[in-house]
């Protein structure tokens, strides 16, 4: 049996917590993060507004994008110290919720934890890209809340998808 | 002749923004605003004059970047995110908040450059330390690079070649510009809390045994304090605000070869060398363009007066211009139609200008070219949450810094 949790910074403790409680004893755990190239891509085009003066040597792409790499690592190594289990990381780059319903194809458990708007009724209780893996997984999906309140996360507002 | 010279400034933009084989800017604008004169799209004298103009105000934007530069040399942005870490753990839900804080102030002193290379990574690990979702963040360097130059002649080139075309002094400028610069930086605040608000709402884990290099880079931060002091003095001295900028990026030089941190050759490099012939050709072949029939063309929409109507024209218009080529070569066109108006309408062309980018990348142009780069490196590019949030952001911040701007006017006066 394969379980994967989908890592996403700041609500995944509950997530992992989540996959050690109901993945059976022997289940192979896959720890799940993808790294959004929006934010490399933001920061390319801005730098790209520069007009006369964008060297691509100073492409602040390229700083933004190892920074990525070694963010996701770390994420993805304290899941995995939180885990406490052994378990796969895997890494990928690209839109999340293409990149999780892809590889969870072949699944027989996905587990997330949610964002969004959860006291707003409707589509909005969730955030876009949880709401299209809910939505289009291939396979059983597990949705979790988020740990109880922590005091650096604040009453959630309303979103804009 | 018409032809010809839109077809100069065309490839000068495109280059631009492509660099085929790596070539500087000024490879292809340099001839093409030899070109230009060769064929007679603008006479040899308007030339020579064009180019005088813009030599001190490019000079201005050199020292400016070679104080920042050196002011990231000496660690000021690295403990500007050290700073941010440690004010968001003390007050969680902030991060957004310093985040603005910080590339609203680097971007208005130090210049948008500043943000865009600088900060944006720095801003980007901050968040990454504290486990916190970067998107919203480095959008709101991206944004903010933009927006939040309006304050000072120092924070966009923009600003610098209105701020030699309006007469004003610096002091005054910054005091006509205060009001719209924090009006806009609110506007956008707001429609960043409500658009990323599952990003923001989802918080952070910080590790608790992060440790936090805090050493305050003293001698930058006086310096930079110092070089501000400058400009205020010198315009009310009556003298060029540029020697204020060269005496701030001389001293921070002087410290850091006599400490070995920097070479002369960096320190040229960072001076953007090619970049000041680039800008010297494109204000050439822009000139031409708007001599053969460009300024025409656009005459009969440049709004006459400068009642609030006329200011919103106006901002409108640079806004569209800048989104159609970019906004440099938008305020070249305009400043010519616009100066004889005063201030004012200047100033309102400024808005337009810088606040407009926001809606796509680098102008349309150049976004296209852009994208074909970005797609040559197979990356997925999703124009949709940036062009959403610049729909969301650019029209009201627009309007409501036009606004700010005419009341500006009226308290201090044009």
């Amino acid at each position: 049996m394969t379980v994967i949790a989908w890592i996403v910074e700041g609500t995944w403790p509950a997530c992992v917590d989540a996959a050690r409680t109901h993945a059976p004893d022997g289940a192979d755990i896959v720890l799940l993060h993808v790294t959004d190239p929006e934010a490399m891509n933001a920061a390319r085009g801005s730098y790209a507004g520069l007009l006369g003066r964008a060297r691509p040597d100073r492409d602040p792409a390229v700083p933004v994008g190892t920074l990525a790499s070694a963010a996701a690592d770390r994420l993805l190594a304290d899941a995995a110290a939180r885990l406490g289990r052994p378990a796969t990381r895997l890494h990928r780059t690209g839109r999340p919720e293409h990149e999780v319903t892809s590889t969870a194809g072949p699944t027989d458990l996905l587990v997330l934890t949610r964002d969004g708007a959860p006291t707003r009724p409707g589509p909005h209780s969730l955030g876009p890209a949880t709401r299209f893996v809910v939505d289009h997984a291939p396979c059983p999906v597990l949705l979790v809340w988020p740990e109880a309140p922590l005091p650096e996360r604040e009453k959630p507002g309303h979103g804009m998808p | 002749m018409e032809t010809l010279s839109v077809v100069l400034l065309f490839a000068t933009l495109a280059c631009a923004v492509v660099r085929p084989w790596g070539w500087p800017e000024a490879v292809v604008a340099v001839p093409a605003a030899v070109v230009a004169v060769a064929a007679g799209a603008i006479s040899p004298q308007d030339a020579a004059a064009e180019a005088e103009h813009l030599a001190p105000v490019v000079g201005f934007l050199a020292a400016i970047l070679v104080l920042a530069q050196l002011c990231d040399d000496e660690g000021l942005f690295r403990a500007c995110g050290a700073w941010m870490a440690r004010a968001a753990r003390r007050r969680p839900g902030s991060l957004l908040a310093y985040v603005f804080a910080a590339a609203s102030s680097i971007t208005a002193v130090l210049s948008l450059d500043a943000t865009v290379v600088l900060l944006t990574p720095v801003v980007f690990a901050t968040a990454a330390r504290l486990g916190a979702r970067p998107l919203p963040h480095v959008y709101a360097c991206t944004h903010l690079s933009n927006t939040a130059s309006l304050l000072l002649p120092v924070s966009n080139l923009t600003n610098l070649l209105a701020f030699a075309a309006s007469g004003l002094s610096f002091t005054r400028f910054a005091a006509l510009m205060a009001l719209p610069w924090l009006v806009a930086i609110a506007v956008e605040y707001l429609v960043f809390r409500r658009f990323f608000a599952v990003d923001l709402a989802a918080g952070f884990r910080a590790r608790a045994d992060d440790p936090e290099p805090v050493a305050v880079p003293v001698f930058a931060l006086v310096t930079v304090v110092c070089t501000l002091a400058g400009f205020i003095a010198a315009s009310a001295l009556g003298i060029e605000p540029v020697w204020a900028a060269a005496a701030g990026a001389a001293a921070l030089a002087i410290r850091a070869l006599a400490r070995r941190r920097t070479t002369p050759a960096a320190l040229v490099r960072s001076a953007a060398v090619p970049f000041l012939a680039f800008v010297l050709a494109l204000g050439i072949v822009v000139r031409a363009v708007v001599d053969n029939g460009l300024g025409d063309a656009l005459g009969p929409l440049v709004p006459e007066g400068t009642g609030l109507p006329a200011l919103l024209g106006l901002a409108f218009l640079a806004a569209v211009l800048a989104n159609l080529i970019n906004n440099l070569p938008a305020v070249l066109v305009l400043l010519p139609l616009t100066a004889p108006l005063g201030p004012g309408a200047v100033l309102a062309v400024l808005l337009g200008a810088n606040i407009g980018p926001n809606l796509t990348y680098a102008g349309s142009l150049a976004t296209l070219l852009w994208r074909r780069i970005v797609h040559a490196h197979d990356t997925e590019v999703d124009l949709g949450k940036f062009t959403r949030l610049g729909l969301l952001t650019v029209p009201a911040t627009l309007l409501l810094s036009v606004v700010a701007l005419w009341i500006s006017l009226s308290v201090v006066g044009g």
